[in-house]
């Protein structure tokens, strides 16, 4: 009894982020069809080429049937019952004011994330979103003195279209993909980054993602583009409101390097999870991608993922550059009924060049958790390493924690390695910090904490703090 | 042909099949060719068959012979119990398999010499061989079986066999596969294992010489405390294919499993290895482990591994590694440094990475014989038996 209350207790407070915010918002009709997609271009007043881009991938997308490989079971999508647009920021926009909703920064203060650049924690700027709309981006005169552009795909569309025109579709091709084709011809904003040649990105950049209307889906679009010489480190963050019905996100993100620049792109994904009997949660359905075009450039993934119903990813990295580094760090933690298909593709195509993946697994409840990932080694990588690591760790006996590797090479002179293992926490473990007083449930965070801090680790200081206590939040109620 | 041509020379041969055979086989045949024709030949996109091209394989106009072996034995009635009756590729076997050949050792028996079965493709003209064997192994009965294939004329073959194995309570079974054919043969196999309580299983295959090769081995662990070693080693080169796919699903607690497979890849080569670890849900205290080494020695070659862990059971000790690599460079050194020629200390360093898998070998006299062949196929030596003509 005492038990089942207190998961009762865990289970009702556990996802602190569950409020829905009361703001006017202009919501599309529901539906997908040709005219959608030109009304989304209209409103957000788009060039002819991206309209045509929209609309070629729509009618790729069309011809596509949704895939069924994933180790998941994937509810049923009616794609015509989801809206497609939802603008929180109606309200100022007929005002003509350039003030904010406060319903919208009260909502933003309560995430933690200020809007207010006073407010804001120091070294981080940020874009915030909601919904189909990107409500304000931070500091973007200071970063615009050293000729960095941080601000939403929307603006960049018309303030670089050059830009956005070259890059758009470069690492990850409407064709890539059925939810990068359908992502493509509904995208609403995302964020844009250009850091200029040689220059070192002074903060922090992040997006933070929030789904709050009802019956939407989000399908922001993220571009990076890190010239040659140049350095940036970026952070995804994202929540959405409790509710019983799934809501479908489908997001890219590209990224692009160049010669020995330097991208470090982390996410804490904390979209909604459903709850403990599986009702309701995200479905997180989102490619991303990074091209190493120029020689010595470097990319690396970090991802802690504790969010959504059902996560089906794979960040990626296509190392095209001679002497590209690339690296994956992921830790995805399943609880309940979630279900994660996650892991990384790397794509060795220049010579000497080398990726890292590490990858742990936590999966509790009935929860499944896979790790799939794919090490390409192509006829011309001479001097390909890899080393890839993926451990995975069960908490319970109605949990599954899957591995599904694939390598495959075509050159004699790599050198590819991959080990992964499976096992529950160790008694002997357990036992220990019992002995010294320590409580189970606490025992088993310390002993998850352990086990994820090569991930942890390389995550921005104030990333990792708000990860680790995730963390413990996503298991709290696993053990008992 | 096409599947659909090997079903219609089913149905057109349909009477005459019948006449000959016993009929257990019979029975199934119908069944079989419905589920062909439903299904089609699986194709890249399935995820068994990723890394095989069936319908290029099966492409080719065999001959298909329908002698039945002329000493066939009553067929048991376990026959078609184990084998996945859904895979394409086994309902063509079943639909076409004129005979079953059936190795049984009865409780508690331990033949004292091991069991050989030499399986020799010899004709005039391009054929396809359905084979179809069940080991039927009977509590507490021990045996070692030998399967040899290899071909004594130029001529190209196709060879679809399905294997059913038994291996009741507290049995133990060593059961060694050695392909030895040329590059004009094509082999299908699929081997199914079914182990009771208290078991062990020890089985090896070894790839000498082949031109495709798809071998399919599916073990099921359906009694506790029992035990399966699955070792595995490949040796290609010119345009050889080879493609194993394994599976082991542990039903019930506590067992273990082992896997190590091991590749060398010369000239144009494929290798591929898919190797599934299933725990399902209950199957606590299961201890796995998979390890799949392979070395590419030129630029052409190509090696696919995917080492695989489903796991739905927590208290479980379960792993696998992988991996592609090439010969020791600081080793190469260390050698030629003491006067041995490059060509010698390649051949050394293959060899020892080979010898890992062999030496597993619990059969002594087998063991011994496999590493001279070994040798001599990483020699570039065409193995021939001491003594015989055939194929002189």
């Amino acid at each position: 009894m005492a038990e089942n209350a207190f998961l009762k207790e865990v289970a009702e407070k556990k996802y602190e982020y569950g409020f829905e915010t009361e703001v006017d918002t202009e919501i599309l009709e529901k539906g997908l069809s040709e005219d959608v997609v030109r009304l989304i271009s209209r409103k957000k007043g788009e060039p002819g080429w991206l309209l045509d881009f929209r609309l070629e991938a729509f009618r790729y997308w069309q011809s596509q049937k949704q895939p069924s490989w994933g180790h998941l079971t994937l509810p049923e999508i009616d794609y015509q019952a989801i809206s497609y647009y939802a603008d929180p920021t109606r309200k100022s926009a007929t005002d003509g004011s350039k003030e904010i909703d406060p319903e919208l920064m009260k909502t933003f203060d309560k995430l933690g994330i200020p809007l207010e650049e006073r407010l804001a924690l120091s070294g981080t700027a940020v874009d915030a979103v909601m919904d189909s709309v990107s409500v304000k981006t931070t500091f973007r005169e200071r970063l615009a003195e050293k000729g960095i552009i941080f601000c939403s795909i929307s603006e960049a569309v018309k303030e670089h279209p050059d830009l956005v025109r070259t890059h758009l579709g470069s690492v990850v091709p409407y064709r890539d993909n059925y939810f990068a084709a359908l992502n493509s011809a509904v995208f609403s904003d995302g964020s844009f980054v250009y850091i200029p040649k040689g220059v070192r990105c002074p903060m922090e950049l992040s997006t933070y993602f929030r789904i709050n209307a009802r019956g939407t889906g989000q399908f922001e679009r993220t571009l990076i583009v890190c010239d040659d010489d140049a350095y940036v480190s970026y952070l995804e963050g994202c929540t959405a409101p409790m509710r019983d019905e799934n809501q479908l996100h489908a997001a890219i993100v590209e990224i692009v390097v160049g010669a020995r620049a330097e991208v470090k792109y982390s996410t804490v994904q904390n979209w909604y999870p459903g709850d403990s009997e599986g009702r309701g949660g995200v479905l997180n359905l989102v490619t991303k991608r990074g091209l190493l075009k120029g020689d010595d450039s470097r990319l690396s993934w970090t991802q802690v993922e504790t969010g959504s119903a059902v996560t089906w990813k794979y960040p990626s990295c296509v190392l095209q550059g001679d002497r590209s580094q690339a690296e994956f760090y992921s830790v995805a933690v399943t609880n309940n009924f979630q279900q994660a298909d996650t892991g990384t593709k790397m794509i060795h195509l220049g010579r000497n060049t080398k990726s890292t993946i590490i990858s742990k697994g936590i999966s509790a409840g009935r929860s499944q958790n896979s790790y799939r990932g794919l090490v390409k080694v192509g006829r011309k990588a001479d001097g390909a390493r890899n080393y890839s690591s993926c451990d995975s760790l069960l908490l319970g006996s109605h949990c599954g924690a899957h591995t599904f590797p694939y390598i495959d090479v075509q050159n004699d002179t790599a050198v590819v390695e991959h080990e992964a293992t499976t096992s529950k926490i160790s008694e002997d473990q357990l036992f220990y910090c019992n002995q010294r007083g320590i409580a189970t449930e606490d025992a088993v965070g310390l002993i998850v904490n352990g086990y994820a801090k090569d991930v942890l680790n390389k995550l921005p200081m104030e990333f990792a703090v708000e990860a680790q206590k995730l963390l413990n939040v996503s298991l709290e109620g696993a053990v008992g | 042909m096409s599947e659909q041509q090997y079903i219609d020379f089913y149905r057109a041969e349909r009477d005459t099949i019948f006449a000959r055979s016993d009929e257990r086989l019979n029975a199934l045949r119908d069944g079989a060719c419905a589920l062909l024709e439903r299904k089609g030949f699986p194709t890249m996109k399935e995820e068994r068959y990723r890394y095989t091209d069936v319908a290029r394989d099966f492409a080719p106009d065999y001959g298909i012979s329908l002698t039945p072996a002329e000493d066939a034995a009553p067929c048991p009635e376990e026959y078609g119990t184990l084998a996945d009756a859904s895979d394409p590729v086994v309902a063509l076997n079943t639909m076409l398999a004129m005979s079953c050949r059936v190795v049984r050792i009865g409780r508690g028996e331990r033949p004292e010499h091991p069991i050989q079965i030499t399986n020799m493709l010899r004709g005039e003209h391009p054929e396809m061989v359905c084979r179809r064997l069940m080991i039927i192994v009977e509590e507490g009965a021990e045996a070692d079986v030998i399967i040899t294939d290899r071909a004594v004329s130029k001529q190209s073959f196709l060879t679809n066999q399905v294997i059913e194995v038994f291996v009741a309570d507290g049995a133990r079974l060593n059961l060694y596969e050695i392909e030895e054919t040329h590059l004009l043969c094509t082999r299908y196999s699929s081997l199914f294992m079914q182990l009771g309580r208290g078991c062990s299983v020890h089985h090896t295959s070894l790839t000498l010489f082949n031109g495709h090769s798809r071998n399919r081995t599916d073990v099921a662990l359906c009694g506790e405390y029992s035990e399966v070693v699955m070792n595995g080693c490949v040796i290609a080169d010119k345009m050889q294919h080879t493609d194993c796919n394994t599976l082991i699903d542990h039903r019930v607690p506590h067992c273990d499993s082992r896997q190590l497979y091991k590749y060398v890849l010369d000239d144009s080569a494929v290798g591929a290895f898919a190797g599934r670890i299933l725990v399902r849900e209950g199957a606590q205290k299961t201890s796995s482990q998979e390890t799949n080494a392979n070395l590419c020695a030129t630029k052409t070659a190509r090696m696919f591994t995917q080492p695989m862990l489903e796991i739905y059971a927590d208290d479980v000790k379960c792993s696998h590694g992988s991996t592609v690599g090439q010969m020791n460079e600081d080793a190469l050194f260390y050698m030629r440094q003491r006067g041995i020629s490059e060509a010698e200390a390649r051949l050394l360093l293959k060899s020892a990475f080979i010898t890992e898998v062999v030496e597993c070998i619990p059969l002594a006299s087998l063991r011994d014989r496999l590493q001279v062949l070994v040798d001599r196929r990483l020699k570039g030596e065409l193995s021939k038996c001491e003594g015989c003509k055939l194929c002189e």
